[in-house]
Order: C-alpha cells, then structure tokens, then sequence
C-alpha cells in the first residue's frame, strides 16, 4: 500500500510543526480568553430587561452564528486594517498584522458562541440565588459578580472546556489567509518535499491525539466536580 | 459602497457578477444537501449502532465517531482529496485523479458527510438514550424482538426528540461547506472572494455572502419548527441533551 511511506520527512519537520502548534494553541487559548469574557458580556446582555442591550446583542449572536468562520476570518482579514487606518488617520496603515486579524476574528466568533453558553449557565442557576441575593441588599453588579456568575461558570466548565476543543480545531481554518498554525505548517512541508501523504495523515494524528485526550480529560472533570444533576 | 457591481459583466466572461454569486449559491446547495444525505443516513445507522450491546456493532461506531470528531474538517477535506488517491490500489487511485467527473466536488460531499455522519450519530445516540428504559423493556416483554423494539418504539420517539439538534447539525453543514472552497469547490464563499479580487469591492462581495448565509438560515430555521410542531409529542418540552 504505502510504497515507500518517508517517516524522515516528518522527523525533519518537527522543529517547524512545533512552531506552528505553538501558534495554534496561542491562538486558541488567547481566542477562548477573550471570547468568554465578551461572551459573558453578552449573555448578560441579552438576559436584561433593556432592550437597548438586548436586541443588539442577539442579532449580533444570531448574525454570528449564521455565518460560516471562513467568511468571518475573511471578513475581519478584510476589515481590521481598515480599522486601523481609521483610527490612527494614516492612509497607509497596514493594519496590526493577519495574527491579529485573525485572532481578533476568532473572539468575535467564538463570543457569539460562549455567549449561548453563559446564558445557559445563569439560566441553570435557580432563581432562588438571585431572589436571596437581592433580599441581602447586593446590587445587580455585585449579586452578579459574588452569586450568579461563578455558579453559572462552574456548571458551565465542561461545555466551555469543550467548545475549546472545538476551537482548536477551528483554528486550521487560519490556512485560508495564509497563516502558519499546525496545519499550515504541515502543508508548507508537504509542498515543500512534495510528501503529501505523511504530512496530513501526521497532522491528522496529532489532532486527533491532542482533542482525544482533551476530551476525555474533560469527561474525567465532569464525572469528578459535576454538580450532581 | 456600490451594489451595482453585480450587474457589470465579468472580467473573464460568463455572465455577470451576479452570475457568478448564483453559482456558487447553486454550489453551495448541492453540496450541504448531498451531504446531509449521506451524514442523516450513515449517522442515524452509526447512532442506533452506539446504544446496542453487541460490542460488534458497538465498537467500530465509536472508534468512527471519535475519529471523525476529533480531526478537523479542513484536515479530513485534505485527506479525502490529496491522500486517499494515493493510499488507495493504483487502478483506483488512478480513476479518482484523473477518470472520476468533478473530483473536488464529490470529495468534498464525501468528506463533509462522513464527518457530519459522527455528529448526526452522536445526536441520535443521545435521543434513543434518553428514552426510558421502561419503554425497551415494555417492548421485549411484549414479545418483540429488538430489532422490532427499535423499529416500532425507540426510533419514532427518539427521531421527534432530536428534531432540533438534527436542525442545528443540518445548518451547520451549510457553514461547514464553505471549507470545501480549500479543496477547489467554487461555493458561494469562494465566489464572493473572487469577485472581491476581480472588483476590490470586498464589502459587497462579502455582504452579499453573508446575508445569503442568513436567509438560509432563517429559511431552514422556520421550516424546522414547522416540522417540529406538527410531530410534536405531547408531553415532551425540548431536546434531549447535548
């Protein structure tokens, strides 16, 4: 089957595909960061009672989610130096480089996701907390912050843990602007020797060994701290 | 920010520019619904497969969807399109590469409904599983046999209670097909790049993408709960898990 299947090739590339797994996983853990922080922001918004908060924040979750994450690295590759050249006056600003665009649009897509999240986290929170909280004298901001929010996170951690997995994965997709994540890498290699074959199937390999392992610790996590439902 | 760019002819002939954002919507079409045939088919056989005893039946489902849910799609598109010709006996590999009509296309309907496939499967697991036991056995104590406690039992309730993460899974395959333009396909994300490159004009190339995605997306939303409504269990409120 394999006719001379090149395992030397990959020995050789291990520097570079480091390189590029560190640059997938930067961009996964700043993305997740920063998207469960606006995602929190946003469940929030959308569970008050002003509409002025509310309808913005779901026709942004909404819009969001209808778009494929390749139209939306597209959209923010195209956009933020555009951005910039507004914001800074200079009519040839080139931007702040495509891993900022691209990990800026990474956040906004994951936002709308973890949005969905957290809002079903506060929702899993019994109302009672809420009522107790308020009873107590603790204003919206600090009922939200001492009450709700760390028991909303702490239901929530599997599913956010998960979606994680889930943004690693995305991640390959910086590939169509020509960033150099894992995947990237692997095929800049692959064309390079012309060794297709053992590139992906070794990309493949260590993706598939990266998010098994994930998931399975996050099941771990979920049988041991799960809040017993 | 000029619409009327779509009505300008194309630089290299075809039709117009909105022409070109008609193909790769027909495009994108064929492709999501090609693929949701084979990932509704091979999922739910993968699904009841998951929630069977027999570990014959068991263990090649789950190594199958654990496999296609944890390698990427982008990677398992290049798989399917570069590899697979080459891994394959040569006769075959030879039709795929250069006999096989419109390859990127048929790999990339492949590719996304066998990964789909390992999610549908997932989904109707957790719906026949979330019906209580109480029913199975009601079933075999009647006389049934299992294969029949499937057929007339489990899957009718387990199908209506999955309705709506069968619905996400359905839109996400119209998300996912965007990934097929890494392998050639000309879908509608592809086409919008294009015209972006041939007329500068990004924004509304881009927007009319995008709002195509949405009304999609409405489309399909509304008419899924249509359908819910009319197989509604009474008694039943929402999904069963994740």
């Amino acid at each position: 089957m394999f006719s001379g299947f090149d395992f030397d090739v990959i020995e050789r590339a291990l520097p570079y595909m480091g390189q590029g797994m560190l640059f997938t996983l930067g961009l996964t853990l700043l993305s997740m960061l920063g998207g469960i922080v606006l995602g929190t922001v946003l469940a929030l918004m959308r569970l008050s009672s002003f509409k002025v908060l509310n309808v913005p924040a779901g026709g942004y979750v909404n819009l969001l989610r209808s778009t494929p994450l390749i139209l939306v690295i597209f959209w923010f590759y195209f956009l933020v130096p555009i951005a910039m050249k507004k914001i800074s006056g200079d009519a040839y600003a080139t931007g702040i480089g495509p891993f900022y665009s691209a990990l800026i649009a990474f956040t906004m897509f994951e936002a709308a996701y973890y949005c969905e999240i957290m809002r079903a986290g506060i929702q899993s929170v019994p109302r009672g907390q809420v009522h107790a909280a308020y009873a107590l004298g603790l204003t919206y901001g600090q009922a939200m912050v001492k009450v709700i929010l760390p028991q909303a996170f702490r239901n929530m951690v599997p599913i956010l843990l998960t979606q994680g997995i889930i943004l690693f994965q995305d991640t390959s997709l910086v590939y169509v602007v020509g960033l150099t994540d894992f995947m990237g890498a692997a095929s800049k290699v692959a064309q390079r020797d012309g060794r297709l074959v053992e590139m992906y199937l070794f990309a493949a390999l260590i993706y598939f060994l990266f998010c098994y392992s994930a998931s399975h610790l996050v099941k771990r996590l979920q049988l041991r701290y799960g809040s017993g439902r | 920010m000029d619409f009327s760019v779509f009505l300008q002819p194309a630089f290299s002939g075809g039709g117009t520019y909105l022409d070109w954002v008609l193909s790769g919507i027909k495009w994108t079409l064929w492709v999501s619904i090609l693929a949701w045939i084979i990932a509704f088919t091979v999922g739910s056989v993968l699904g009841v497969m998951r929630t069977t005893r027999l570990a014959i039946l068991h263990v090649p489902a789950t190594v199958y969807v654990e496999v296609f849910r944890n390698i990427p799609l982008l990677v398992q598109m290049f798989i399917w399109y570069f590899v697979l010709p080459e891994i394959v006996p040569k006769g075959m590999g030879d039709w795929l590469k250069n006999g096989m009509p419109m390859p990127e296309f048929w790999n990339a309907v492949l590719c996304l409904g066998f990964y789909t496939a390992s999610r549908v499967a997932e989904q109707v697991r957790s719906g026949i599983q979330s019906i209580p036991r109480g029913q199975t056995e009601a079933g075999l104590a009647m006389g049934l046999t299992r294969p029949q406690v499937y057929r007339h039992v489990l899957l009718p309730m387990g199908y209506r209670i999955v309705i709506p993460p069968l619905t996400s899974e359905f839109l996400t395959i119209f998300k996912n097909s965007s990934v097929a333009l890494t392998i050639g396909v000309l879908e509608l994300t592809a086409q919008a790049r294009q015209i972006s490159e041939y007329t500068f004009r990004t924004f509304e190339a881009f927007t009319i993408a995008t709002v195509v995605y949405v009304l999609i997306t409405l489309t399909v939303t509304v008419a899924m709960r249509a359908l819910e409504k009319k197989v509604r269990v009474p008694g039943y409120i929402g999904s069963a898990g994740k």
